[in-house]
């Protein structure tokens, strides 16, 4: 923004503050992120309202202009680095305050591959919609994932792949939790820049999640009618 | 048919149209394939292939590809009585093949222009051991600041390069062609990646067996 440095953020109102946050989350500006997370802290606010009011909404916006084509990989990479810094504030906090924990997530990219920008998008915005992520990193065997649901139980495995040539090692792992009788037992959600929803339902997901924010709407809404069947 | 080609720019941002329809076959290739393309017809001799060129720049958005060849291929039938799509998968997930199977036409093989470069079988056997490895063609290298260094943002965000290429550990420059200038260039890029540095003459790989089936139908 042309004027940025005119503005002082503690002499915003509280929605002004709100909406001048999403417009620094819009422009990666991660210090005044924390500078806004930490007025709105001292201000009162609870912890979890900090993370979904000034937060994941303004990541959404920016989660939906990159969806849109107006923003691209290095703007969202810059929003999240400054979403980052605010949650890095926040997280102890929620610890304290006990904000809603909406379900567990083990997510990982698969073996042979090392790309990790869109799978780490979708741990912090599902971490922000209240899910507690246990990140597996890159280069993730099926042994590992099915180590990490065995020790986890999470309600959720998330499987990642930029590469045409790994994304069929989702099948692999969703064949082998079959045959294990573990299969019916977790959510699997699939996501990555070459996937598509036909490939998704072809390897047996119960979802292709095409970006971060439909990864936390496809997440909430499965977690529910799962619990809701128990 | 056009012997010489638009500078690199060109080629990224609007490809290659087919200044005279002169050949039986046309090969509808990327961008970045018009040098080697046109190298291998040469050295065969074929003037009864045709060469047009989508923008190179369509990497950048794959999910563009297939209706883009989609189009290429509709107005190519006027004139011509084969279509070749030298395009491999590039990203698309399956959706090229899917849509090559429907208009009828073939592309080539395997994931991508490393693959078919280094050869589809050798690419398959190295892949595993080279996971953290980031390539460049000659193309890619004379292109390194359009489709990486400026795509990436790392002109204005350095602090991105981290983030983007934290787990690759070296940049692979496959060369096509013998050039010490783009030998220095793919080091340099290296350099400005923080990556360790190979250079692995793959000359033309499977783009010049397959363009030499399509000559010989």
């Amino acid at each position: 923004m042309a004027d940025e440095d005119d503005i002082i953020l503690s002499e915003l109102n509280d929605e002004e503050l709100v909406l001048q946050m999403h417009d620094d989350l819009y422009d990666g500006l991660k210090e005044e992120i924390e500078e806004g997370v930490n007025i709105l802290l001292e201000r009162g606010w609870a912890p979890y309202d900090v993370l979904t009011k000034a937060l994941v909404a303004g990541m959404t916006i920016v989660g939906a202009d990159f969806r849109d084509g107006i923003l691209f990989v290095p703007e969202v990479l810059l929003a999240a680095n400054a979403m980052k810094a605010g949650m890095a504030i926040l997280k102890p906090l929620l610890a304290e305050t006990g904000a809603p924990r909406m379900g567990k997530m083990v997510i990982g990219t698969v073996k042979g591959d090392i790309h990790d920008i869109g799978k780490n998008l979708v741990g912090m915005m599902m971490e922000g919609a209240g899910f507690e992520v246990l990140d597996l990193g890159i280069n993730n065997s099926v042994e590992k994932y099915l180590e990490a649901l065995e020790a986890e139980q999470p309600d959720i495995l998330g499987m990642s792949a930029l590469l045409t040539t790994t994304m069929p090692y989702m099948k692999v792992v969703i064949d082998t939790m079959k045959e294990k009788g573990m299969r019916e037992d977790y959510i699997v959600l699939v996501g990555g820049a070459p996937l598509n929803e036909e490939f998704g339902k072809a390897i047996g997901a119960d979802a292709y999640c095409r970006d971060a924010a439909v990864a936390v709407e496809t997440a909430k809404t499965m977690v529910a009618r799962k619990h809701n069947t128990l | 048919m056009t012997d010489t080609l638009p500078d690199d720019n060109t080629l990224t941002e609007a490809g290659l149209a087919p200044e005279a329809r002169t050949g039986r076959v046309l090969l509808i290739a990327c961008g970045a394939l018009a040098h080697e393309v046109l190298a291998v017809k040469r050295a065969g001799g074929w003037d009864h292939l045709d060469l047009q060129c989508l923008p190179a720049n369509l990497h950048l958005w794959p999910d563009r590809i297939p209706a883009a060849v989609e189009a290429a291929v509709a107005e190519a039938r006027h004139t011509y009585q084969q279509v070749f799509i030298l395009y491999a998968d590039c990203g698309t997930g399956g959706l090229l093949q899917q849509k090559c199977r429907d208009l009828r036409v073939e592309m080539l093989e395997g994931p991508h222009c490393y693959s078919f470069f280094e050869g589809n079988d050798r690419f398959a056997e190295i892949a595993e051991t080279e996971i953290t490895a980031f390539y460049l063609t000659d193309f890619l290298v004379r292109q390194f600041d359009a489709f990486v260094w400026r795509p990436m943002g790392f002109d204005k965000h350095p602090e991105l390069i981290q983030m983007m290429f934290g787990n690759y550990d070296k940049l692979v420059y496959q060369a096509q062609t013998d050039d010490p200038v783009l030998d220095a260039k793919a080091q340099a890029a290296a350099e400005r990646l923080g990556l360790a540095y190979e250079r692995r003459f793959t000359g033309y790989g499977d783009l010049a067996v397959e363009i030499e089936r399509i000559a010989a139908r």
